[in-house]
């Protein structure tokens, strides 16, 4: 074979190759949760291919199923309050890599991603042993404390990128024109780590959400929804399960779709800031 | 205004009328780096100072300082009597026009130039009209409502200049302001920048690279070297007599003369010129509009002073046409490179031997200091 008809070859045969490499990777990625949509509309239960007798009974029984909308209450609960200790704990970090000289800042930059990296287990585990220590009784409460501190670093990393790409200039030009540091703070700084912050947020929350690991060595009396689930799947897959997993994906694909959104517009208008604020008005 | 004044009347080195802005062996180090160096000045009230440098200078540096942005390693800057440069930025009554402008990307126009005011808390109808005046005065009243991305670079050049002026501040500092316009158009700013602050009265520091600029709208200029100061003078003045060859370089060009001083003559290679210098070697500043062809008919009733005349011949090497003037570069019988800017016209073809004269209080004596650029002062 010559060199020009190989290389021909690899032009035509190269993309359909990857295309249809592309296709199986696309369909190992997203069928398990087609199918998992699919069966919650399956009249025969889990059992059985192809799925038959389209029905919304699952959902019906999901509905009035008590203990799974306590589970997904307690970890709304969660997740907004991990949220907040967080970002309250994680924003003020950010700052202080970002903008502050103290000994150890390199140390503390490694450091505050290691919750990130370390497995679920030990964190768990170490956490475990520190309320048992303590003597703190486990609960709802330990879990947000484990999954606040868990997720801290997400909201310092985000946040402190968002302040690396901020332009230095505009806050020495609001302190120029009489503004405090704290007034700068509030009304320059902030609205342009907006997009950082509800990125965190919302990062934060989906993280708390769906956490298994930890959540699973401090739970108390009181599940939260993938514990809840996990408990159900050792008792059998019912088609509920598949019914609270498919709201669950509506909720975080719209979830998806705002944030994409939101920053695709951004990178358009940079004042989406502002715009929040505007909407949030009205 | 009273307090403003033509540029060629404050033709001293020292300001004229009272001084608002006196700056006191101020010194900056970042590390070992040393980037000021026992800076002292003094600026008049409605002056506007420019203060031009290479890059590295530490030009911005100073600014800075005065801003409120950066600390002093030492020295004082002192405000119509009171101390500046213990104060935070923000209780300054100074303000900053920033290179990048510094907008803020989420706030309208009008809330930016109305930032200063609204944080001052000044009553609702005197911002509304403070900031029709300001939009106005740069012309931008019909963008009051636009996002600073959808106007263009000049636009927000004079948004950045409005935000600054609305709070009318006693000293207005620019900093290299018009650097990211073209050309044409950062002409066009700078006659209404100069034309603006005459109308204002304010005090300008305009921070500036481009020997240009400084010339065409400061009333003096500091000129900054390797964080020193090596000239202070109005831009006629700091053409005309450079202190140093590094100030004869840098505004402008011209012919450094390494003169050798004998009993009241200098020589340098076939040119041989009074002066009053002591014996000793001398360097002497020419500037090359200061040669001419010399006139053979009447050679000394064209000169405008009384002062001796020069006279060589050189061998032109080369001639660039500039539209109204020319450039030649010429080679004089010992040896020695001018070059020479006259009126435009045809000379000779190369090689040809001219006779040029120049007058000698034209050489000025300046003291050597090597381009920035050469020794570069990096710890």
């Amino acid at each position: 074979m010559s060199a020009s008809s190989s290389g021909q070859g690899s032009l035509v045969k190269g993309p359909r190759w990857l295309t249809a490499h592309a296709l199986a990777v696309f369909a190992f990625l997203y069928l398990p949760i087609a199918i998992l949509i699919l069966y919650s509309f399956n009249g025969q239960g889990v059992g059985g291919f192809p799925p038959r007798d389209l029905t919304l009974n699952w959902y019906r029984i999901l509905f009035n199923d008590g203990p799974i909308w306590d589970s997904v209450l307690n970890s709304l609960m969660v997740a907004f309050a991990a949220m907040l200790i967080a970002l309250v704990f994680g924003i003020p970090a950010a700052l202080a890599l970002d903008r502050a000289q103290f000994p150890g800042k390199a140390l503390f930059r490694r450091l505050v991603l290691l919750p990130l990296i370390l497995p679920g287990i030990i964190t768990g585990l170490s956490l475990l042993m520190l309320f048992r220590v303590a003597d703190v009784k486990l609960s709802l409460f330990t879990i947000v404390l484990g999954h606040g501190t868990a997720l801290i670093s997400v909201a310092t990393t985000e946040v402190f990128a968002g302040l690396q790409k901020l332009n230095r200039a505009q806050e020495e030009a609001s302190l120029d024109l009489g503004a405090t540091y704290w007034q700068t703070f509030w009304r320059i700084t902030v609205p342009n780590l907006k997009l950082s912050i509800i990125g965190a947020a919302l990062l934060i929350f989906t993280l708390s959400m769906d956490e298994i690991a930890v959540s699973f060595f401090l739970i108390g009396r009181d599940n939260t929804l993938p514990l809840e689930i996990w408990g159900r799947l050792r008792r059998g897959i019912t088609p509920e399960i598949n019914a609270i997993s498919t709201i669950i994906f509506v909720f975080s694909l719209i979830a998806i779709v705002v944030w994409y959104r939101l920053r695709t517009r951004a990178e358009v208008t940079p004042e989406i800031g502002a715009e929040l604020v505007e909407t949030a008005d009205h | 205004m009273a307090t403003t004044s033509e540029p060629a009347a404050t033709t001293s080195s020292q300001p004229s009328s009272a001084s608002l802005l006196s700056i006191r062996s101020v010194a900056k180090h970042f590390g070992k780096n040393v980037v000021l160096r026992d800076i002292s000045l003094e600026i008049a009230e409605g002056e506007f100072l420019t203060i031009l440098g290479e890059s590295g200078s530490g030009k911005t540096t100073l600014l800075r300082i005065l801003a409120g942005f950066e600390q002093s390693t030492s020295g004082e800057v002192w405000m119509s009597g009171e101390r500046l440069d213990t104060e935070p930025p923000y209780r300054r009554r100074v303000n900053t026009v920033f290179q990048s402008y510094a907008l803020f990307p989420h706030m309208t126009v009008e809330q930016n130039v109305g930032y200063g005011l609204s944080i001052a808390k000044r009553p609702a109808a005197e911002i509304q009209s403070r900031l029709a005046e300001a939009l106005a005065k740069v012309k931008m009243s019909a963008y009051a409502k636009s996002k600073p991305s959808k106007i263009s670079g000049g636009q927000q050049q004079r948004i950045a200049l409005a935000r600054a002026l609305v709070n009318r501040p006693r000293l207005l500092l620019l900093d290299e302001p018009l650097s990211a316009l073209d050309a044409n158009l950062r002409r066009q700013m700078q006659v209404e920048l100069k034309a603006l602050q005459r109308e204002v009265g304010i005090t300008f520091i305009f921070v500036t690279h481009d020997q240009e600029e400084a010339m065409v709208m400061s009333d003096r200029i500091a000129l900054l070297r390797s964080g020193e100061l090596e000239q202070v003078a109005s831009p006629r003045e700091i053409y005309n007599r450079p202190a140093t060859s590094y100030t004869a370089q840098f505004i402008g060009h011209t012919n450094l003369l390494d003169a050798d001083v004998r009993q009241g003559t200098a020589i340098c290679s076939a040119l041989k010129w009074p002066t009053a210098m002591p014996d000793g070697a001398a360097l002497f500043s020419l500037r090359p509009e200061c040669i001419r062809p010399a006139s053979t008919t009447s050679a000394t009733v064209a000169l405008p002073t009384k002062s001796a005349t020069v006279r060589f011949t050189a061998k032109l090497r080369d001639q660039a046409f500039h539209g109204a003037t020319d450039l030649l570069r010429v080679e004089s019988d010992g040896g020695l490179i001018l070059t020479i800017r006259t009126a435009s016209r045809d000379l000779p073809n190369s090689e040809a031997r001219l006779e040029f004269e120049f007058s000698a209080a034209d050489a000025i004596p300046v003291r050597a200091t090597s381009l920035a650029s050469n020794s570069e002062e990096r710890h």
